[in-house]
């Protein structure tokens, strides 16, 4: 075991020059080869000074890494060719630390490739299976035990142990239960209701029907929403109750999802994709197209917001919408189904 | 105890005082003294799962780092470091400790990259380190528990990927969580309930950044680094497999010592990949959560891609038709659970159990030792291949609006056409690879029958011009014998001699079909008899029968 194959004939697991496990022809080890170091004590020197200033170089990068952290601005930007802008205390520590640590690296191959010995040496494999005597004790050993403990015999002792056991990680389960409330209804309803004005998503502010040009979109929230974000804390409804407004040339509307949910060829549509909830949107003035960014699904806005292409498999929920007294954009009720991806119980 | 000194010692000098100390109390120098020498073979694909190794040790390494200032909570705040864009910006603290680190954390840039780059490259290398072992075989006997072990690595590898990149919460990230938390949702029966439990409610809620988190700092780390360990370990234990070559067998490992030849190499090689991380890190900007803005699920950006690994899966979605089915009033939604669910289930399931297929197929209950080259195996190979090519098919498709912007091509004839070729691509590559296997397979065989090629040219005296072949090195003849020759399982037919039924006949028969399919085509190596009679052909080397082929 472990002695130099090079030059034998036969390395271990080989017979006449045949695999013993295999029955495969093996050929011997060639003849080694000595490299320049080995021979030439001027190029070992030469190796050893290598290997040495790279661990130098890599001590001065690594000590000046430091230094930059410490002096280079961090609020100063460098105009590098290629890479643009930069942060010059990040790229001036990242870079002495990144070479320092590489030239460690590449000093330790250095080292082994040309000064470390470089014989090839053969070490045995052991068969996995253990020895039949060793199986055999460890059977016993099995058996002795179960016999002792009398779990084969004692029906009643091992029956109500696993009983115990199968209930013991129930609790764990159960006492996840307040990780969050139960749906209910909430994946089916918005905010949105009867003459709940419509605000501009950037702005807050109303919209009256002719601030919106023939082929223009305007992304939209009820009027309601900052109050009840204040009050949750969170953005669950605004993840449900956005929408988009769209104006086209009512000749072009080819179908609505209900009798005059238009105002004035104006038409307001769920921003919420009906396949995974991305909210949508590009949309082609030309097609009334609405593409989903995130897996390109296709609603046509002229015709009820069907599918056309792509993933999805619902239309775009559409908000009836009208004019209130004062002259403003109102939704003329909630949306009548639910907004965004599918679920279990959505039928 | 021995007081007797000279046996005593361990070594001489200082550390021969510590060695001792802690040989007194642990035992170590017997068993260490093993490892010290056991020997690793040497083959640059053997440096794979090396760097897959050292990512991880830089992802621990730069994580714990990032922790130190990264806040995990979703309440609302008010941005007022540095990044004059975001000035005055209502924003997650999440996303506002994120801005810091980049910001206002001098080195806070370079860690998060280095983590983000690590990461990007842990994925990568534990995927080539996994082809590695598929095309040389090195899953079969006895090494499938290792296998399994590494599948499992890489499907937790994807969604610690996919956990670190969603915790940010800025405007990509909270895109990515948004159609995760929609595939959840349309899980039959129970995905409503799984979605409000992990959100805490409705998405996007207040919990889950907090939440997400201790899965990826904690949970999913220290499955991880169990599981590493156990990786190693067993490698540590079985011994590594080595490829065919000049005094290779199955029972010996030929290669250098631990100590301290791979020490220094692989030591070594851990400070090349966190260097060149670093470097990258430091020069190539990744996820620059910056120009995203932070998270509202009313806005989203055209064009955003996730990290690489995730990439298959996105494109499966984007391929799937647009199948949803109403069964008594409940949804089924086909067009998320076929790409998000079904197929990774069986990709990974497959993968996980294609030692025991191939074992089952091919009858192989040998242990191996020694690799096989990929050509060596056509059908193994083959079927590698046709599982890249759909992987690959499924990447390209996640990129189809990347594609039909920067060539001004229709999305819809993109995307039909990706339909079309993810089902038209993979048998084709199993049919060329396997061809082409058996080419080079041919080539070798001619090699050890007829030599190399050395290009020499000779003119014969009646005219002919002939190439003189030369017989091949000792170390390429090691190689080319080395290949593996399995005849096809004969597993009796339907009936025996007499017409009688075998009752294992038919499956039998079913078997010894797959294991002809696997195995059937082979070139095999020539026999002792054909190689002598061609070691005397080309001894009388310029003869005109050695260009006769």
């Amino acid at each position: 075991m472990n002695e130099i194959q090079h030059g034998s004939s036969d390395p271990i697991g080989a017979v006449d020059g045949h695999d013993v496990v295999s029955g495969k022809p093996i050929v011997p080890l060639g003849h080694h080869e000595l490299r320049r170091a080995d021979i030439d004590p001027k190029a070992a020197i030469r190796a050893e000074r290598q290997v040495a200033t790279m661990f130098s170089l890599s001590s001065l990068m690594i000590v000046s890494s430091i230094v930059a952290f410490i002096k280079v601005p961090n609020d100063t930007l460098v105009i590098l060719p290629l890479f643009g802008p930069v942060n010059a205390n990040h790229i001036t520590v990242g870079s002495l630390l990144g070479l320092g640590i590489f030239l460690i690296g590449t000093g330790a191959i250095h080292w082994a490739k040309k000064l470390m010995p470089d014989v090839e040496v053969t070490e045995e494999r052991h068969a996995f299976a253990s020895s039949a005597e060793d199986k055999a004790a460890f059977g016993q050993a099995i058996r002795d035990g179960k016999a002792a403990s009398g779990v084969g015999e004692r029906k009643i002792i091992r029956r109500s142990l696993l009983g115990a056991l199968a209930l013991f990680p129930l609790p764990l389960v159960v006492f996840l239960r307040d990780l969050g409330p139960m749906p209910n209804k909430r994946l089916r309803e918005t905010i949105w209701d009867k003459d709940i004005q419509i605000l501009t998503d950037a702005t807050y502010r109303p919209i009256r029907p002719e601030d919106i040009p023939i082929g223009g979109l305007v992304n939209a929230l009820p009027a309601n929403l900052l109050k009840i974000e204040e009050e949750d804390g969170n953005l669950n409804e605004r993840g449900k109750a956005s929408i988009i407004l769209i104006r086209m040339a009512p000749a072009d509307i080819v179908s609505q999802q209900g009798e005059g949910w238009d105002y004035q060829g104006i038409l307001a549509y769920s921003k919420i994709c009906t396949h995974v909830g991305c909210p949508i949107s590009l949309y082609q003035q030309r097609t009334h197209h609405l593409l989903c960014p995130c897996h390109q699904s296709t609603f046509d806005l002229a015709d009820s917001g069907n599918v056309v292409f792509g993933p999805a498999a619902r239309r775009m929920p559409q908000l009836p919408i009208t004019v209130n007294a004062q002259g403003y954009l109102v939704a003329a009720s909630g949306f009548k189904e639910p907004i965004g991806p599918s679920f279990w119980e959505r039928g | 105890m021995s007081t007797n000194k000279a046996i005593d010692t361990v070594a001489g000098g200082k550390a021969g005082v510590v060695g001792n100390y802690l040989d007194d109390r642990l035992h170590g120098a017997s068993g260490v003294k093993k490892l010290l020498n056991k020997v690793f073979p040497d083959h640059w694909s053997f440096m794979l799962g090396e760097i897959a190794l050292y990512s991880f040790i830089i992802l621990l390494l730069s994580g714990t780092y990032l922790t130190l200032w990264f806040k995990p909570s979703m309440t609302e705040v008010v941005y007022n470091g540095s990044y004059m864009p975001l000035k005055g910006v209502k924003m997650s603290e999440a996303y506002a400790s994120t801005l810091d680190i980049s910001f206002d954390v001098r080195a806070g840039l370079l860690m998060r990259q280095i983590h983000h780059w690590a990461a990007l490259f842990f994925v990568a290398a534990v995927s080539v380190h996994l082809l590695r072992v598929f095309f040389t075989g090195a899953f079969r006997k006895p090494r499938e528990i290792n296998w399994v072990i590494g599948t499992l690595l890489l499907v937790l590898a994807i969604l610690e990927g996919f956990a670190g990149y969603s915790l940010p919460d800025d405007l990509l990230s909270g895109t990515g969580l948004r159609i995760a938390e929609g595939i959840v949702q349309a899980i039959p029966l129970l995905g409503t309930y799984v979605a409000m439990f992990l959100f805490g409610g409705e998405f996007p809620g207040n919990d889950f950044i907090s939440r997400l988190y201790s899965i990826h700092i904690l949970l999913v780390p220290g499955i991880l680094l169990a599981l590493v360990s156990a990786h190693l370990i067993i490698v540590f234990y079985q011994k590594h497999t080595q490829f065919p070559g000049a005094g290779r067998t199955e029972s010996n490992v030929v290669g250098y010592r631990l100590y301290p030849i791979y020490m220094a190499k692989a030591g070594g090689f851990f400070f090349i990949v966190f260097g060149v991380t670093t470097l990258i890190a430091a020069l190539v900007t990744i996820n620059p959560i910056w120009l995203y803005g932070p998270y509202t699920p009313s806005q989203v950006t055209a064009g955003s891609q996730p990290d690489w690994y995730i990439g298959w899966l996105d494109g499966a979605v984007r391929l799937t038709p647009n199948w949803e089915t109403n069964l008594l009033g409940h949804t089924i939604s086909w067009n998320l659970l076929i790409p998000a669910l079904i197929i990774p289930g069986i990709m990974f399931t497959a993968l996980g159990v294609y030692p025991w297929i191939e074992a089952w197929v091919t009858g192989d209950k040998r242990e191996h030792h020694l690799l096989d080259r990929p050509r060596n195996a056509p059908t193994r190979t083959g079927l590698g291949v046709m599982a890249i090519s759909f992987y690959l098919m499924l990447w390209i498709s996640g990129g189809n609006d990347i594609i039909a912007t920067a060539f001004s091509l229709s999305i819809n004839e993109i995307t039909w056409s990706l339909r079309v070729l993810l089902f038209v691509v993979p048998p084709l590559s199993f049919v060329i690879t396997k061809r082409a296997c058996l080419g080079l397979q041919r080539r070798d065989r001619d090699k050890l029958l007829h030599g190399y090629e050395t290009g020499r040219v000779l003119r014969l005296p009646h005219g002919e011009y002939i190439e003189v072949h030369a017989p091949v090195s000792d170390e390429e003849r090691a190689v080319l014998l080395g290949k593996n020759d399995v005849a096809p399982l004969q597993l009796g037919s339907a009936t025996d001699a007499n017409g009688v039924a075998n009752p294992k006949g038919k499956s039998g028969a079913r078997r010894a079909k797959l294991s002809e399919w696997f195995y059937g085509d082979n070139v095999p190596v020539p026999s002792a008899a054909e190689l002598e009679e061609a070691a005397h052909h080309l001894a009388h080397a310029s003869h005109s029968e050695i260009t006769s082929h």
